[in-house]
């Protein structure tokens, strides 16, 4: 029978099939970080168990570390406790750890492609929900809880069930000045935030192939966002050309046999999904969100909807307690709305191409005064390759601070945060209440967005800033 | 570790709107905790205090007759977002056992069941219902062993759940001891095909 790219990566692992449905599933490598794994660990200890395989796991601190002043120890003591837990119990189990000042260290989902700890055809599974960025190079990846943290690494095996198959086609070509990120808000906003649970997406399309690495992981990462905890893109020339003699990938005759098995990594072509959606990317304009859940995107000039117009009672109620959140009205435009502050980074959006995009909008121009600016690179390598290319420079003349690699302002845990009813147009995943600091407002777009964002000082189609220029 | 479940008679508290995310279920700040006991006063906690510490009187598990409650009817999406187990755990230690809504968040759903709360997945009208009749005060009960949900006295539902997962809820077992338990020599025997099938994984 035909398969799908996900049914080939799902029966390629399935240890055993239990009666009511659900199945184990091996899991070939696990990412860590601090905040999800301190009580995994206990389990196991608790148990006397040891990581079974300890060169399948990798782990770093991301979560909650500071991007700033980086000699110095942790100045936030419960942050530093929990760093020093990490390392303590890596260093008992054996596990491979990247240290704050190696040069590697990042957000896992940054970290573990660069370093070729991710690979197509495989499980990988990490206690973030953002996994799913993993699938833009083809692997079955997903986020799990912190007991499947410890389930994961004392057995290397997982109780999961085969979601259904929903297949995203990408219709048409990117037109100028959009990106993954609008791609993804669009998606979102079509399906829902949990529109897509219970389901696996796969992306396809012709578009997909003059896609960099960097652009698919962030089609894939922001997937959660639309409910689906794994999404895929089938491998192909970019993606292996992207892994070659990256430090963790297979070398000499191995990388030629693994080569060999991700080039068949793909759905057949009579494949069938339970469920199809299409976005047509002509005439797709830059999105932003207005409200308190990433479903909550419009193209940049569209009006704020009105809460009590909504066919769904409900989600009118919603609506309206996030537009009392963002202090918004209906029928109101985002495009000129003043911002506070601006964040550029996070595991969607902190990779080269990314500094890479914002750069280009902020070249020769400033920050608008008044609004607070900062960009984190996604990880410490990362950061090294802007400023090779002098992308550090550009940030800074334009008024960026130009930070240390962690998850910083999108997850708001490590000191990083906005105040309260400050606005934010932000690069992340989120808009949750509160998600940037309590009573913060957040504002998700793509980097080239946010850049403009910063010059003007207010949400802007970034391309009619390109025309002014 | 895990409290078993086997029985609830309770009122339960109706949160209508859609996608109450674990950020509002856990606020991140308290993230940095390296424990899982004790969470429940973060459950909720920005919906449940204002910013200078006063209790939010209408939150629906602060309303007078609905405080202990141990069920919750919600909205769709209902664990939508991060992967936070906290948010689990955090139910759990404030004494939620039971959520039924027409959705959840699947990396939620997948947590709550390893900590002893029941996700009851129904059809969005018999939740509006469910949600009318939790605000009237109506007792919701459910019976693991039988395993049904009445309310007032009528039968809504079967559970479905399969034996092995009943039997998880009856006894709290933990799903790390059952794979242990069950599932090591197939995990093993996975393992060397696996390695002759992948070896650039196991180098």
């Amino acid at each position: 029978m035909a398969q799908t790219l996900y049914d080939k990566l799902w029966l390629s692992h399935v240890v055993r099939d239990f009666a009511d449905g659900s199945s184990l599933i091996y899991v070939d490598r696990h990412l860590l970080h601090e905040v999800s794994t301190p009580q995994s660990f206990v389990a196991m200890d608790k148990r006397g168990l040891r990581a079974r395989r300890p060169e399948a796991n990798l782990a770093v601190a991301d979560h909650a570390v500071p991007t700033v002043n980086r000699d110095k120890p942790i100045a936030d003591p419960m942050a530093a406790r929990q760093t020093a837990r990490l390392i303590e119990n890596v260093a008992r189990h054996k596990i491979p750890y990247i240290a704050l000042d190696d040069i590697r260290q990042g957000i896992v989902h940054v970290m573990g492609p660069e370093q070729g700890f991710t690979l197509p055809g495989i499980t990988l599974a990490c206690g973030d929900s953002h996994t799913s960025t993993h699938g833009a190079f083809g692997a079955l990846a997903f986020g799990i809880g912190a007991s499947e943290c410890g389930i994961v690494m004392a057995t290397q095996a997982l109780v999961q069930r085969k979601a259904c198959n929903m297949k995203v086609v990408l219709k048409g070509a990117m037109p100028p000045g959009l990106t993954t990120k609008d791609i993804a808000l669009k998606l979102i906003a079509t399906v829902g935030a949990n529109g897509a649970a219970g389901h696996a997406i796969e992306y396809v399309g012709p578009a997909l192939a003059d896609m960099g690495m960097e652009a698919r992981m962030t089609l894939c990462n922001m997937a959660i966002e639309a409910g689906a905890r794994v999404a895929l893109i089938a491998p192909d020339a970019t993606t292996f050309a992207w892994l070659k003699d990256r430090p963790m990938a297979p070398k000499g005759d191995l990388w030629e046999a693994a080569l060999a098995y991700w080039q068949t990594l793909r759905s057949d072509a009579d494949a069938s999904y339970d469920r199809e959606v299409e976005i047509d990317l002509e005439g797709l304009a830059p999105h932003a969100t207005w409200g308190t859940s990433p479903e909550d995107a419009l193209p940049i000039d569209a009006p704020i909807p009105d809460p009590a117009l909504d066919a769904n009672p409900q989600r009118g109620a919603r609506h309206k307690k996030a537009l009392d959140y963002m202090g918004l009205r209906p029928g109101q435009r985002l495009e000129g709305l003043p911002v506070d502050v601006v964040f550029i980074g996070s595991c969607t959006n902190g990779r080269l191409a990314d500094l890479q995009a914002a750069a280009a909008v902020l070249k020769g121009r400033r920050v608008q005064e008044g609004v607070r600016a900062i960009v984190v690179p996604g990880s410490g390598l990362v950061k090294a390759q802007a400023e090779a290319q002098g992308l550090d420079h550009i940030f800074k003349q334009a008024g960026f601070e130009w930070r240390d690699a962690g998850c910083s302002m999108c997850v708001a845990m490590n000191g990083d945060t906005i105040a309260p009813g400050e606005r934010c147009a932000s690069t992340s995943n989120r808009n949750f209440e509160g998600r940037q600091g309590k009573g913060g407002r957040t504002h998700l777009m793509s980097p080239a967005m946010a850049a403009a964002a910063a010059v003007t000082g207010t949400l802007t189609d970034v391309r009619k800033l390109e025309a002014l220029a | 570790m895990i409290t078993p479940l086997t029985r609830i008679t309770s009122r339960a508290a109706y949160f209508p709107e859609t996608n109450i995310d674990t950020d509002i279920i856990f606020p991140a700040r308290y993230l940095l905790r390296l424990e899982r006991e004790g969470l429940g006063e973060c459950a909720f906690r920005d919906r449940r205090f204002t910013s200078e510490g006063a209790e939010i009187a209408d939150f629906p598990l602060h309303r007078d007759g609905w405080r202990g409650a141990q069920a919750i009817v919600a909205g769709p999406g209902f664990g939508c977002g991060s992967s936070r187990e906290h948010a689990v755990w955090a139910l759990v230690d404030f004494g939620i056992r039971l959520v039924i809504a027409p959705d959840f968040g699947d990396i939620f759903a997948g947590n709550a069941v390893k900590n002893g709360l029941l996700v009851l997945r129904l059809p969005k009208e018999v939740c509006d219902d469910l949600g009318r009749k939790a605000d009237e005060g109506a007792q919701f009960e459910l019976d693991m062993q039988a395993q049904t949900l009445c309310v007032d006295g009528m039968k809504v539902c079967d559970l479905g759940l399969s034996e092995e997962v009943q039997q998880a809820f009856l006894n709290g077992w933990d799903e790390t001891d059952v794979i242990l338990n069950r599932d090591l020599p197939a995990i093993e025997a996975f393992e060397s095909g696996h390695k002759l099938r992948q070896p650039w994984l196991f180098a």
